[in-house]
């Protein structure tokens, strides 16, 4: 089972689980991502340590998508 | 502990828009901005010195004077890695549930022995191709290959209701993202030797600071 992840003040937020065999909770799971995206989140999947990637499409096969914020200059 | 040197990426931090006059960090740039940092704290450093001596030579009886000309050459560069060191300070935690909850993500994101560095420093150890990071909620410290020096980096998530562990989250994965777009977005608080860090650093970070040292 696939996982979309929001980190939030709760600790973090599962928004979404999909497995790619079952084509509705992909549409229902692509739903929630882009309007994650909409709040102006960026999608990053863990590819492993030290590496990320930033999607903008939702990439069904991933394990775990994350939601973060923008990062600023402090 | 032992993560992926990230390579230069290929996809840009989204939020190197937001800061689109700064030319994008890289090596040569790290290397221009430590001297940079070394010749400020000099031109610092060696006037209150001269001063110092040359009152003495003047006149011994004024060697009060001259010890407050020394305190201010030590006090200034003291000062400045005050300031590194802040980046990475500690902040006000919220309840511990949504705290356990973010731990439990970062784990995730992380090494066996990143997370039992981290539970002990509140710093995440990273290796980058830039040298090896510790990432706080707050902001992170480069250090340089070589190990004597350090940047730190004023960066963070500006939002107030994210937990500890989260804020470090958000930092991680910009970072895994994009090394030297991450240096890019971040504002550079501190670069200098690393033993000047390590006195102003809170104590219990101290052993992140000695671990990013050998593994740098």
């Amino acid at each position: 089972m696939s996982r979309l992840v929001r980190m939030d003040r709760s600790g973090h937020t599962t928004i979404a689980e999909w497995t790619a065999a079952d084509e509705r909770s992909v549409e229902s799971a692509v739903a929630a991502f882009r309007k994650e995206l909409d709040r102006g989140s960026f999608a990053v999947v863990p590819q492993g340590e030290g590496r990320a990637e930033q999607v903008s499409d939702l990439p069904v096969d991933a394990d775990l998508v994350v939601m973060r914020r923008p990062i600023a200059g402090g | 502990m032992a993560q992926a040197a990230s390579a230069p990426s290929a996809q840009a931090l989204p939020e190197l828009a937001s800061v689109y006059w700064r030319p994008r960090v890289d090596e040569d740039a790290l290397r221009r901005r430590g001297t940079l940092w070394t010749t400020i704290t000099v031109a610092h450093v060696v006037p209150f010195v001269a001063i110092a001596v040359l009152i003495v030579l003047l006149q011994p009886l004024a060697v009060a004077v001259s010890l407050i000309a020394l305190a201010k050459a030590w006090l200034i560069p003291a000062l400045y890695a005050q300031r590194g060191a802040n980046v990475v300070r500690p902040k006000r935690r919220l309840d511990d549930e949504p705290e356990r909850r973010a731990l439990g993500l970062l784990g995730d994101l992380v090494g066996h022995e990143a997370r039992d560095l981290y539970s002990a420093t509140g710093l995440v150890l990273e290796r980058g191709a830039l040298g090896v990071w510790l990432v706080g909620e707050a902001g992170a410290v480069l250090v340089r290959p070589g190990r004597r020096r350090v940047f730190c980096y004023c960066v963070r998530v500006p939002e107030d209701a994210l937990p500890s562990a989260d804020r470090t989250s958000h930092l991680l994965l910009a970072l895994r993202e994009d090394e030297t777009g991450f240096a890019t977005v971040a504002n550079l608080a501190f670069s200098g030797a690393r033993w000047r860090l390590r006195r102003r650093l809170d104590r219990r970070m101290r052993p992140a600071l000695a671990a990013a040292a050998r593994a740098a």
